[in-house]
């Protein structure tokens, strides 16, 4: 990232999204760590897991509001690019488990002692190493996006049908991971995990230290969001999303913007899970369930779609409220709540909590200073005239 | 055919027994017409004659059944994809006013700035003065420069269709298709408007769809009628309102 690329894309909600991240992402690990257990100031660990959790749902709720709110792509199968990163990531704290299983096997982790398997097979290689797995976290999502996104998009589906795709893309991946000889623990999924770059997964300042680095993660995928969307590109992908057919009658290649913010999205969707991992304990083929793809693009509804900050913000509102729910009397009804929840957002607040806050806060900027709003509307970075530098 | 590596024609576009048809409906019957580099050529024909289906198969947008689609004498834009005849130059303005609704109006001629259209161009893109006084002067020449920064879902139809003639000049193709231009003008909106076509073609070559015959007439350059997909008369404004088959299925209702 350039340097005019920062500064272009800092506007105000964007610094104060990022002010408060930054400020959670360190004073919530020292907090814990520091302060003695049972204060009143003190964030009890189970809150930092759970905190934790919310941050990464965040990072893919931007992922989906990249390709959602500004291309116009909606994607109701990137829940699977959180799980292949989950994935990556799982299969890195298997390896690192080693004769400490329940068998004692050097090599091969638990399950596949259980299914007698001889030796490890060849798409197991290399998670030892962290960095392979870590580079993993990124191609295999990827990679699918890539392969994915270059059929679907040159072939023009879009809309409803493509919606429907990346719901099959997921549910093959569920089918596809519930298989034992599937070679990732099938059912069961990957668990039991011991330790993370030699550090203890369970140990509090683990905990800590992998909150804080999901908090580093939301704020460097949110900057690469903003600078992708106020970017000249960006404004290719807001017309396609608003005119694609326009879009190519100016000579702009459709399909290769799709691919693009398509495979980046993925990736980002990769981090999320591959930072949700170590934080919950367990990978499972359930991460793939296309309910779980549906959630997230609720989240990115509610909070404001085409905003980034609303759908983080969407990502962490709506699960601490099932959070809440699901621990009370309450609990048998959530699915219904969060139904009622989309179709209240859709009919009622139709840009989302932020969109909805922005417009009437342009509104009453309007009505306070009614001479000078082209020129406000400028320097609120709603528009960006400034092309010569 | 043996026009890849010869030019086939001097003309700018060169159309010959094209036929296109939806479903068995023929939409385009062994459409012949030639368009010369310089030329302004205006397009008239009834309602459903085919004037927009025509454009389509210039931009790529419809592929026809046959016949053949030329342009610049060696390019056979049948082959072709939209994107791919858009960089080659040839522009369009839709017929109802097609503009980035959500983007203000500057951004809207700098999305059509022929510049740099790759991924890669885009994102590392950073405006240049060059780049900012072309927009600019696009925007005197369409009397938008007061609302520059309003959004161009908020401009009213006659500056809708302006932006989209705009659109066209920042883009600065070789051959422009211009579908209905002054449909929903006032007639001073409209004089400046063929005031403004009669401009851009000093420097290009333009094709103009259009029911109004005022401003046909005052365009005053060669017309074509179609009718039911193919070319019913040719020639001058006088001529072509002259001829009876024009009179009974256009002019005449
Ligand atoms: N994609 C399509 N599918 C089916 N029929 C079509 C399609 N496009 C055009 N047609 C039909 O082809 C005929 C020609 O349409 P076209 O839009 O080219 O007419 P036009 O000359 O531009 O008319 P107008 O003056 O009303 O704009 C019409 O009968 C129309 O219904
Ligand atoms: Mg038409």
């Amino acid at each position: 990232m350039t340097p005019h690329m920062l500064t272009r894309s800092l506007d105000r909600s964007a610094t104060i999204f990022l002010a408060i991240v930054a400020a959670c992402g360190i004073l919530i690990p020292l907090s814990n760590l520091l302060l003695p257990a049972g204060s009143f100031l003190q964030v009890p660990t189970y809150l930092v897991a759970l905190w934790g959790k919310y941050v990464c749902y965040a990072i893919l709720a931007l992922a989906i509001d990249l390709i959602w709110g500004y291309c116009g792509i909606l994607s109701l199968g990137h829940g699977a690019f959180f799980a292949l990163g989950g994935y990556a990531m799982g299969m890195y704290l298997m390896r690192q488990i080693g004769t400490r299983g329940v068998y004692g096997n050097p090599i091969l982790p638990d399950f596949m002692v259980f299914l007698n398997w001889q030796k490890l097979p060849w798409y197991w290689y290399g998670f030892d190493m962290f960095w392979f797995a870590a580079l993993m976290v990124l191609v295999v999502p990827g990679l699918l996006a890539f392969c994915f996104g270059w059929l679907a998009f040159r072939s023009r589906v879009t809309g409803v049908y493509l919606s429907i795709i990346t719901q099959a893309m997921t549910y093959a991946l569920l089918l596809a991971f519930f298989r034992n000889d599937f070679g990732f623990g099938g059912n069961n999924g990957l668990t039991d995990f011991k330790d993370i770059l030699g550090f203890n997964v369970q140990a509090e300042g683990t905990r800590a230290a992998l909150f804080a680095l999901s908090c580093l993660a939301l704020i460097i995928g949110f900057l690469i969001c903003r600078a992708i969307v106020s970017s000249k590109l960006g404004k290719v992908l807001i017309a396609v999303r608003d005119a694609e057919s326009r879009t190519r009658f100016l000579g702009y290649r459709v399909e290769s913007y799709k691919l693009f913010v398509f495979t980046v999205s993925a990736c980002m969707a990769g981090v999320a899970g591959a930072l949700y991992v170590p934080q919950v304990g367990i990978i499972n083929p359930s991460e793939f369930a296309p309910g779980n793809s549906i959630e997230a693009v609720i989240w990115v509804a509610v909070g404001g779609r085409g905003t980034l900050v609303g759908a983080a913000l969407g990502a962490v509102v709506v699960n601490y409220a099932k959070t809440f729910f699901t621990s009370g009397v309450l609990a048998p009804y959530w699915l219904f709540m969060l139904g009622a929840l989309f179709i209240l957002v859709t009919l009622l607040l139709p840009k989302g909590i932020v969109g909805t806050f922005n417009a009437w806060w342009d509104q009453s900027k309007e009505k306070r200073i009614p001479a000078t709003m082209a020129s406000a509307a400028a320097e609120d970075g709603v528009t960006e005239p400034k092309m010569a530098e | 055919m043996n026009v890849m590596d010869t030019r086939a024609t001097s003309a700018m576009l060169y159309l010959d027994g094209v036929h296109v048809s939806f479903d068995g409906f023929h939409a385009i019957n062994n459409l012949s017409l030639t368009l010369e580099p310089g030329e302004m050529r205006a397009i008239i024909g009834p309602n459903g004659a085919g004037k927009t289906t025509m454009m389509d198969i210039i931009t790529g947008k419809t592929k026809p059944d046959e016949g053949t689609v030329l342009f610049d004498g060696v390019t056979d834009l049948t082959r072709l994809d939209e994107t791919r005849i858009a960089e080659l130059g040839i522009g369009r303005k839709f017929q109802k006013p097609t503009v980035f609704e959500s983007q203000t109006v500057q951004d809207n001629l700098l999305l059509a700035l022929n510049v740099d259209h790759s991924v890669r161009g885009t994102l590392f893109w950073r405006g240049s003065r060059a780049e900012s006084e072309r927009i600019d002067k696009v925007l005197e020449t369409i009397r938008l420069t007061e609302a520059r920064n309003r959004l161009a879902g908020s401009l009213s139809h006659g500056q809708k269709q302006w932006l989209e003639i705009g659109m066209l000049l920042a883009q600065d193709p070789k051959l422009l298709l211009v579908d209905e231009p002054v449909a929903g003008m006032t007639d001073v909106e409209t004089h400046l408007t063929a005031e403004l076509l009669k401009e851009i073609n000093k420097t290009h070559t333009v094709m103009v769809v259009e029911h109004d015959m005022t401003f046909v007439r005052e365009l005053g350059v060669k017309v074509t009628c179609l009718h039911e997909g193919t070319v019913l008369a040719e020639g001058t404004i006088d001529q072509v309102s002259s001829n009876e088959r024009v009179i009974e299925v256009y002019l005449g209702r």
